[in-house]
């Protein structure tokens, strides 16, 4: 046992005292803020940047009232203009495009003639936007011509917005589900990132030590499995060591921001998930109801479940991340023995990403939140939407289970492999080795 | 005399192939023993299996009296043929780490190591990184790693390679050194001459068998082959020459020496003495030179390989 501490100690201090460890550490929280501020800039720009759009009106349905500009879009009347020649004019200009209403009998044939010629295609954005004005203003003086009042009609509108409520009573709403689908994305996503970097890190260690030759000094002092235990247990030390200074500065950079940028950063970092609807929505008084529901997220629980998941998910995979290690004599010939440990975090990733959107309590997405291999993913997007515990139960028990064969069988290849030179190692020899 | 370590039929097998066959061997206590042998013979396995690095599918080994146990690798210390350190540890800090495993205190070790570091004249290396070192002096600080744990038994493999002639000869001042104080030493090289001057028991494995043990000059004993070099001076060289070997057995024979003599290997059939050899010689010629030939380490080794692969 002391042995193994001693182990523990010295990968867990070779790992922090690394400068690239250091340096991520400290960087990659702001490399993200910076990647989400650049984000939103973008966005924030390409939405203020207004262009131009000319029309010509030959059926005077239209009055300059309707093409109002606004903030993405400004209009410019050129129905004094014949319409080849406002064809010419908008192609010399800057401008998007130009839309075309035809003088015809009836609407419903307006309706359907409408055109839009563009140098390029148009932003989706602009059409839908002047697909609403053209529709609004035509539905009018439709209704008009049929006799409906306007006010009327007005006031008939209904406004519906089912309320998500589960059986245990508690509130939700379409938004919440928006931000519980980022979070559990988030954090399944996160975990996937982990156990690749920090298993080939076990990975890189075990092919360090071979080529250094140091091994068989240290096996003649500790047993082979207290070695590759005190490794992994070391390196998941250094992983969660940088997990939680990225939560500490998460924080601290987001209180800072808060601070210095008011309400704006919320409402910035909102925009970008929600749809306009939703902001509506935010606008009214619903916005103190969002707010504690935020608020009451299991968060705590998701962090538990996150620490645990991440933890047992990573000893399964670091655990074959050591067999390959020992198995190779340098890093070029992992490659074949890497797709399968690939396969299964990808499937559960993407997986995740398919079903549990869509269904989070589905057949596909329950089976692979119980399957050792893609749990830990999986399981984690779906914590936010709430799992029974006895699922999360069995499929802790079962990632346990798997652990503990997957390591024996590392083991047992680590065992031979680290004392394996110059040779080539394929799955039928390694299949041997656990006869040794 | 006590042994130190014995090893009583130890089978080991990798799949198919047979790496050790019914291997017994017996080291003694405060002496070097060789462990000889070609490569691939089985002796790196075999020095595996008292590392307890690999288990023999059969077979006990008994160290200083009882059976090898797990904790007995406090009291073993084992210089590896292939060996290196972590590159990126300072020194000291990886010499600490490597003593502390092999159960030391952490004062107890730095206390050595303070000791070892002076001796070898290292000790500003101590918060050097590896990398950082010669290869030369890697293999310093490996050795010092080594015995720090002051070992009942000691293990080295290929301990010379790597050094200067003049670091070599300190590693085996400090080898024979630590025989003086009580430690055993299981030896294993291909220097033939390192045997010769620093081994009193071989054991030969060849091709997972044990070929020869026992003690060197006993064994030289029995691979002698009673033959005498001589330096003869006389008149007439053919003559003599064809009237020896009418009665012995004769070979030409290289040495040096101050008369232009005639140099021959003349090998004894049984029965004949040495003093017979003399009166005969006395007879005929002025003897500059006679010496008897003793079959060297080299000799035993090749003789041994070849005798036993014939049988295979």
């Amino acid at each position: 046992m002391n042995k193994l501490k001693l182990i523990i100690k010295r990968e867990y201090f070779a790992k922090v005292r690394n400068r690239t460890f250091i340096v991520m550490t400290f960087l990659s929280p702001l490399l993200m803020i910076g990647m989400i501020a650049l984000v939103a800039f973008l966005t924030k720009s390409s939405i203020e940047k207004s262009t131009t759009v000319a029309y010509v009106d030959q059926s005077g349905l239209f009055s300059e009232q309707d093409f109002n500009d606004n903030k993405t879009i400004k209009f410019e009347n050129l129905t004094d203009v014949d319409i080849e020649e406002a064809k010419i004019i908008v192609n010399e200009s800057s401008h998007e495009g130009l839309l075309f209403i035809p003088k015809k009998d009836s609407i419903d044939q307006i309706a359907n003639q409408i055109q839009f010629f563009s140098q390029e295609s148009p932003g989706m954005v602009t059409i839908s936007e002047i697909e609403s004005i053209v529709e609004r203003k035509l539905q009018s003086e439709k209704m008009q011509q049929l006799d409906i009042d306007l006010k009327k009609f007005e006031s008939a509108r209904v406004k519906v917005d089912i309320n998500l409520i589960n059986f245990s009573g508690e509130k939700s709403s379409k938004m919440m589900n928006g931000i519980k689908i980022g979070l559990g994305m988030g954090a399944g996503y996160i975990i996937m990132m982990f156990i690749i970097i920090y298993g080939a890190m076990v990975m890189r260690s075990v092919i360090e030590e071979k080529t250094s030759r140091i091994i068989e000094v240290i096996i003649s002092s500790v047993k082979p499995f207290e070695l590759m235990m005190g490794k992994i247990l070391g390196t998941a030390a250094a992983g969660l060591t940088q997990f939680f200074i990225w939560v500490i500065l998460m924080f601290i950079i987001f209180m800072i921001s808060s601070f210095v940028f008011g309400f704006d950063v919320s409402a910035n970092m909102n925009t970008s998930q929600m749809t306009a609807e939703q902001l509506e929505i935010l606008a009214q008084n619903d916005t103190q109801f969002i707010l504690t529901e935020i608020l009451n997220l299991p968060f705590l629980s998701m962090f538990f479940y996150f620490i645990l998941y991440f933890l047992l998910g990573y000893l399964l995979y670091s655990s074959i991340y050591a067999a390959i290690g020992a198995a190779v004599d340098n890093e070029t010939d992992t490659q074949q023995f890497m797709l399968p440990v690939m396969m299964p975090l990808m499937i559960g990733v993407y997986v995740g990403f398919a079903t549990v959107i869509n269904d989070p309590h589905g057949v596909i997405a329950t089976t692979f939140s119980m399957i050792p291999f893609t749990s830990p993913i999986v399981m984690l997007m779906r914590i936010p939407f709430g799992v029974p515990w006895w699922q999360i139960a069995i499929s802790l028990f079962l990632l346990l289970i798997t652990f503990l064969i997957v390591v024996w069988i590392a083991a047992k290849i680590y065992r031979v492999g680290i004392l394996m030179y110059g040779k080539k190692v394929n799955y039928k020899e390694l299949y041997k080795w656990l006869k040794y | 005399m006590e042994n130190i370590l014995v090893a009583e039929n130890i089978d080991k097998n990798f799949g198919d192939f047979k790496a050790l066959n019914n291997i017994s061997i017996q080291v003694p206590k405060e002496s070097i023993f060789g462990l000889l042998g070609p490569n691939g013979a089985g002796k790196t396995t075999f020095i595996r299996i008292i590392n307890q690095i690999t288990m023999p599918d059969k077979g006990n080994i008994i160290f200083d009296g009882n059976k090898l146990q797990p904790n007995d690798v406090h009291y073993i210390g084992y210089l590896p043929e292939e060996r290196g350190l972590y590159k990126r540890m300072k020194v000291g800090e990886q010499a600490l780490y490597l003593a502390q495993l092999k159960g030391m205190s952490k004062s107890e070790a730095k206390k050595r190591l303070k000791y070892w570091f002076d001796k070898f004249e290292i000790g500003a290396w101590w918060n050097k990184k590896v990398e950082e070192l010669s290869k030369g002096m890697a293999q310093k600080v490996q050795f010092i790693i080594t015995v720090l744990h002051q070992p009942k038994l000691l293990i080295f493999d290929e301990p010379f390679s790597g050094f200067d002639p003049i670091n070599a000869n300190l590693i085996k001042e400090e080898i024979l050194n630590l025989k003086k104080e009580g430690s055993s030493i299981i030896f294993s090289t291909h220097r033939m001459e390192s045997v010769e001057e620093l081994c009193e028991h071989i054991a030969l494995i060849h091709e997972a068998n044990k070929v020869l043990d026992g003690k060197l000059i006993d064994i030289k004993k029995e691979f002698k082959t009673n033959t005498f070099e001589v330096g003869l001076q006389v008149d007439n060289k053919e003559d003599t020459l064809n009237k020896l070997k009418e009665r012995f057995n004769v070979s030409n024979a290289t040495f040096k020496s101050l008369e232009d003599d005639l140099k021959l290997n003349i090998k004894l059939s049984n029965g004949e003495t040495s003093t017979d050899l003399i009166k005969y010689l006395n007879s005929r010629s002025i003897i500059n030179h006679y010496v008897e030939v003793i079959p060297t380490a080299n000799d035993i080794f090749i003789q041994a390989v070849k005798q036993n692969s014939k049988i295979i």
